[in-house]
């Protein structure tokens, strides 16, 4: 009986693992057939592959420049992000601010108000009053890098505070009595040994940017719009291209997949984060 | 150490973004909440209003019926998720080959955007498309509509939402369990307790804190959840699944009718904030005095 257990176990496992893969194994199933063979039985096993869905994707000029803003926002935000955050967690690490705990816990209640909630007020603040003459940051890639950091900062800060703390003062100090100025002591002494935490949340805000919908879906119109709010365009207005609405679903998902294999294991402490107060 | 001024500026970026985008939407939103401001109306200006903006919500229909709808999403997706998650976790809890490739897999869903899950979910349910529908037509004979029927939209987005969510509900469990000492259980087997006397009065209380975080978490998420539900149902039928997220995306936001709809959003604002209160106060707090 107890040898038996391992391999119960493993089966076990196997049909739960299956569970988990076999949604994503069918968004490629359905993004590898053309649209007259969708709608027979449907059909696991994939003999022939047609490869037009994605095609048509990468040659649709608007889905292209979706693509190009997804990048470059979630690029912008996440290294704004990072380095900001980095900036303040050695603020509240090495100095003696008043209240700096008080500025720790309000950066975190940031994160924690349901997005839902801010669409009107954000839409309204972004079209009407955050305007000089006529720029306003109503799609625009610099106001969705700005708003994304509503999310993505206080993250950020929330992840590096160990690293930063962690890094010893007397490095600093040690520094400054070699006669380095604050900057070259950030730069040159503090930055390198926090690389680590530092790849870690520039990634995972890369992904958080790269997942979001409902701000870009409502902020934008056309000039900033990502690829997340492209995938809802097409179901709506031709509703019947599954193909290619799946292989859009592909695109948003690699970015995801590659993310998930570098930091798989600071997944869950990143995903936690936002109802646990500090 | 050097001086404040030099802390300061190192702050200020943070601080002065975190003001604009997340200080003054929340104040602003309640300002708006006061007014009549509809540019599309007569009167395309903001006049103040008092709190009729307020008398309305309460009488909206609509947005009652939405609440009703998410407490049920919320009910019924958090407590299967927490089960699952419960069992799951102590099936990680034996040795067995292959288990962190195992764990791998199953925390994959939860890197996912949430609107790519419903886009899956979208191909796996749309009748003649995906495959549950077929595969339910022909093992039970039932006719599975998530267009159509009201029951079946909703209980798909609560699968969807256990298959999002329950990693994180095992993966934060397991974390529990590993940090749990051997010596009560060892004792409890001697002195002859059964394994459900031991999940009652050992296992449970011991992680009860653990589990507390966790419900609190998935609460705080689900309530939010609307990318997923949108691209799935879009709210539908009817509004059998119009979650509150959905409500404001879909009913609120598009009105234009801007200090009703702030006003519908102050409410639910000040509803999580309640909701997350009254969990503090109830469950966590009190450990805490405990433990102190």
């Amino acid at each position: 009986m107890k040898a038996l257990r391992p391999w119960l176990m493993i089966l076990f496992w196997c049909f739960v693992s299956f569970l988990t893969l076999f949604p994503i194994y069918w968004l490629f199933v359905v993004s590898v057939k053309p649209a007259v063979e969708l709608f027979s039985t449907p059909d696991v096993i994939l003999t022939k592959f047609y490869w037009q869905n994605y095609i048509d994707v990468l040659n649709d000029r608007t889905l292209r420049s979706y693509m190009m803003n997804s990048l470059i926002i979630s690029t912008g935000n996440a290294v704004l992000c990072t380095i900001l955050g980095f900036l303040t967690c050695y603020a509240l690490s090495r100095f003696n601010l008043p209240g700096k705990e008080s500025i720790f816990f309000w950066t975190i209640t940031n994160r924690m108000a349901p997005p839902a909630v801010f669409l009107l007020p954000m839409f309204l603040l972004l079209t009407q009053v955050y305007k000089i003459g006529d720029f306003s940051l109503a799609d625009t890639r610099i106001g969705m890098i700005l708003v994304y950091c509503t999310f993505n900062l206080p993250f950020a800060i929330w992840t590096l505070r160990p690293t930063v703390d962690g890094i010893p003062k007397e490095l600093d100090e040690a520094a400054y009595v070699d006669g380095a100025s604050p900057w070259k002591v950030i730069t040159e002494v503090v930055f390198p040994l926090a690389r680590p935490g530092l790849a870690v949340t520039l990634i995972l805000t890369w992904v958080f940017a790269w997942n979001e919908y409902l701000l870009a879906a409502t902020l934008t119109n056309f000039n900033a719009r990502t690829l997340t709010t492209g995938l809802s365009e097409y179901v709506t207005t031709t509703g019947t291209e599954w193909g290619i609405m799946a292989a859009i679903s592909v695109f948003t998902l690699i970015p995801a997949l590659i993310v998930f294999s570098l930091v798989q294991r600071h997944i869950v402490t990143g995903l936690t984060f936002g109802a646990v107060k500090g | 150490m050097h001086s404040n001024r030099l802390g300061w500026l190192l702050l200020a970026p943070t601080m002065i973004i975190l003001f604009f985008f997340g200080v003054v939407p929340f104040f602003y939103v309640i300002w708006v909440s006061f007014h009549q401001w509809n540019p599309f109306a007569a009167n395309p200006n903001m006049v103040f209003n008092w709190a009729s903006n307020y008398r309305q919500v309460v009488f909206d229909a609509q947005l009652m019926a939405s609440l009703g709808v998410t407490f049920a999403f919320v009910f019924f997706a958090v407590v299967s998720e927490l089960i699952l998650g419960y069992l799951l976790a102590q099936a990680f809890m034996k040795d067995f080959p292959g288990k962190a490739f195992f764990r791998t897999i199953h925390t994959l869903p939860l890197i996912m955007a949430p609107i790519i899950v419903g886009s899956i979910w979208k191909l796996m349910t749309t009748p003649s498309i995906g495959i549950i529908p077929s595969l339910v037509q022909s093992w039970f004979g039932l006719d599975l509509n998530i267009g159509q029927s009201a029951l079946a939209a909703f209980t798909v987005t609560v699968v969807m939402d256990i298959w999002h969510w329950t990693p994180l509900v095992t993966l934060s469990l397991i974390a529990a369990l590993v940090s749990l000492p051997p010596d009560p259980f060892e004792q409890a087997q001697i002195d002859g307790a059964n394994k459900r006397q031991i999940f009652w009065h050992i296992t449970l209380p011991m992680i009860a804190p653990a589990v507390v975080a966790t419900v609190f978490i998935r609460l705080m998420d689900a309530l939010r959840t609307v990318d997923e539900v949108l691209m799935l149902t879009g709210g539908g039928p009817g509004s059998a699944t119009r979650y509150i997220g959905v409500h404001i995306f879909k009913e609120v936001f598009p009105r234009t009718n801007y200090g009703y709809g702030s006003a519908i959003s102050v409410v639910v604002l000040y509803m999580t904030i309640v909701i997350c209160w009254l969990l503090y106060v109830g469950l966590i707090a009190p450990r805490n005095t405990k433990k102190g």
